[in-house]
């Protein structure tokens, strides 16, 4: 795919990226994966957190729905999204080709990503940890801030990671909701789609280029991060 | 700060971890909770501290009732059996913890850590990570982190427990050291009746969630209540159906009043101590423990018949639950 888009020469893959049309189209998909991203770190860590450590009926019919995003099609995602969410809406919601409905799109298929990321590190999580600190004085806003989110950081950081490299490439959930219309809700998978199907191999290779850059950035900073974090957790 | 705990009762479901517990600790001293598990001794030390909360029955500190206040409010240090260090941060920062968080100055926290560090003797490692440190090394630095809030009293769950004999020991005079200079109200939880004789001025002896006597070491061991804390707090015999020493029983070479025939057969010599394994003529086996210089006086050997007679023999009401001591002998 990179050789494709080198063939096609420098100039032509600067031009494909650069035309007004997919700039605006990355510049939606990184930013929406972004706020996407945030969402998910916060949303993923709270229902971790309830599924680890509160008792409720139907917790074991949640934990297996959690996976869900991961077993559908995401093309049945997207219809069922555009279903519930579109024209004809239960709720009365119509988010259809809106860049509202692409987030909730996106929200749908990476939340898993940051759940199941915290989950087991929160249930190894030693409880006498925040017991101790509760001793020597911590509120248990401190307790959060100071002994829990330090040791969930490194799963939370992984998991939005993950779901990062997803959302910017996601097409199937996205396609159907976001109704394509250029400048507005065209994410970038859509736009090297509609590039091919306009007979413009290269373009389409040129965008899947920055895509697949983007994927692995984030891949090997978190790579990186981990690294760095993986100093205390070396056993002597 | 002196402890008053009145009808402390605590259920886990149907198990009754506490049962009316009544316990008054003195300011300043160094008190163990002994038993076996299961007898609620943790649950008691939790309690206290204010970790768990009781069903029913208060805790008093100084005077003050603070059964329903969370563990923050109490001026408690608490060390736990697993040390549960904050892995994410160096030693420094872990001792440090409880100062930063009161926002205390900069040039007070590193004066103090140092302090404590150098006390607990790891002030080499303050810039390790717990998961590089051996577990004696965690607990000095459980033991510091508790210690520089500058705690009103010391709690600590099993805290030689994880470790190996050698340190445990080493540890155990350390906690005892600690304890005559600073003089902190401690509590410490154990079901190492070698240990809580070792280290503490004061024992607590429990049993399925309730106290079956307190008192000093040798108190316990020369007057237990009952069955139980005589077979707990130290080593137990029987001779004519009664509970005996092993140290108690005197061998005789002749027969005498009150002595009963036993046959040798067995015996072992542990270094200054010796142990002879002794068969009465019913089958019945107990042992006795001499001195090298007894058994040699004695020509104590397999083998031999000689006349046994327990010195302090006791019989209690109820041999297992616990009943009234009734003198004999």
């Amino acid at each position: 795919m990179a050789g494709r888009a080198v063939v096609e020469g420098p100039e032509s893959f600067l031009r494909a990226i650069t035309s007004p049309q997919s700039i605006a189209a990355l510049q939606l998909t990184f930013l929406l994966s972004a706020i996407v991203v945030l969402i998910d770190a916060v949303m993923g860590t709270l229902i971790a957190w309830v599924l680890v450590r509160d008792e409720f009926p139907g917790k074991r019919i949640v934990n297996a729905l959690i996976d869900l995003p991961f077993a559908l099609p995401t093309i049945v995602a997207g219809l069922t999204l555009l279903t519930l969410y579109g024209p004809k809406s239960p709720f009365g919601l119509n988010l259809a080709y809106t860049q509202a409905g692409i987030l909730l799109a996106l929200l749908f298929v990476t939340l898993p990503f940051v759940v199941r990321a915290v989950q087991p590190v929160l249930i190894e999580l030693d409880r006498e940890m925040e017991e101790a600190a509760a001793s020597l004085g911590a509120s248990p806003l401190t307790v959060l801030r100071r002994i829990i989110l330090p040791n969930l950081a490194p799963a939370i950081l992984t998991g939005c990671a993950l779901a990062f490299a997803r959302a910017i490439g996601e097409f199937g959930s996205v396609v159907l909701i976001s109704g394509n219309i250029p400048y507005r809700t065209e994410v970038a998978a859509v736009n090297i789609f509609i590039q091919l199907e306009n007979d413009d191999p290269g373009g389409a290779a040129a965008i899947s280029v920055v895509l697949l850059a983007g994927a692995l950035l984030t891949l090997s900073s978190l790579e990186l991060l981990r690294r760095r974090g993986s100093r205390h957790e070396a056993v002597a | 700060m002196a402890i008053v705990v009145r009808q402390l009762t605590k259920r886990f479901g149907d198990f009754v971890a506490l049962d009316r517990v009544d316990l008054e600790i003195r300011d300043g001293s160094l008190t163990a909770l002994l038993g076996p598990s299961g007898s609620g001794k943790t649950t008691l030390l939790r309690i206290i501290g204010g970790l768990e909360e009781p069903d029913a029955g208060a805790v008093i500190l100084d005077g003050r009732d603070v059964t329903r206040m969370p563990p923050q409010a109490r001026g408690i240090g608490f060390v736990f059996q697993h040390y549960a260090p904050f892995r994410h941060m160096t030693v420094h920062d872990n001792v440090a913890f409880g100062l930063t968080i009161r926002k205390r100055p900069r040039a007070e926290i590193e004066r103090r850590v140092r302090e404590l560090l150098e006390l607990v003797q790891i002030a080499h490692l303050a810039d390790r990570y717990p998961s590089q440190l051996s577990g004696g090394q965690r607990q000095r630095m459980a033991l510091a982190r508790a210690l520089a809030v500058e705690p009103r009293m010391l709690l600590l769950d099993e805290p030689f427990g994880a470790l190996d004999a050698r340190v445990r020991k080493e540890l155990r005079q350390w906690l005892r050291r600690l304890h005559d200079e600073t003089h902190v109200t401690t509590v410490f939880v154990t079901h190492d009746q070698e240990e809580a004789m070792d280290v503490a001025d004061h024992i607590v002896v429990m049993d399925h969630g309730r106290i079956e006597q307190e008192g000093t070491p040798r108190d316990l061991y020369d007057r237990p209540a009952n069955a139980f804390v005589m077979t707990f707090i130290g080593p137990v015999t029987t001779v004519d159906g009664a509970l005996v020493r092993p140290h108690d029983i005197d061998l005789l070479p002749d027969p005498e009043d009150g002595a009963v025939e036993v046959l040798v057969e067995r015996v072992v010599h542990l270094g200054f101590e010796v142990r002879a394994e002794l068969v009465h003529g019913d089958g019945h086996r107990t042992w006795a423990q001499l001195t090298r210089d007894e058994a040699e006086a004695l020509e104590v050997t397999a083998g031999r018949i000689v006349w046994a007679r327990a010195r302090h023999p006791r019989t209690f009401a109820d041999a297992q639950a616990g009943g009234r001591e009734v003198p004999t002998g």
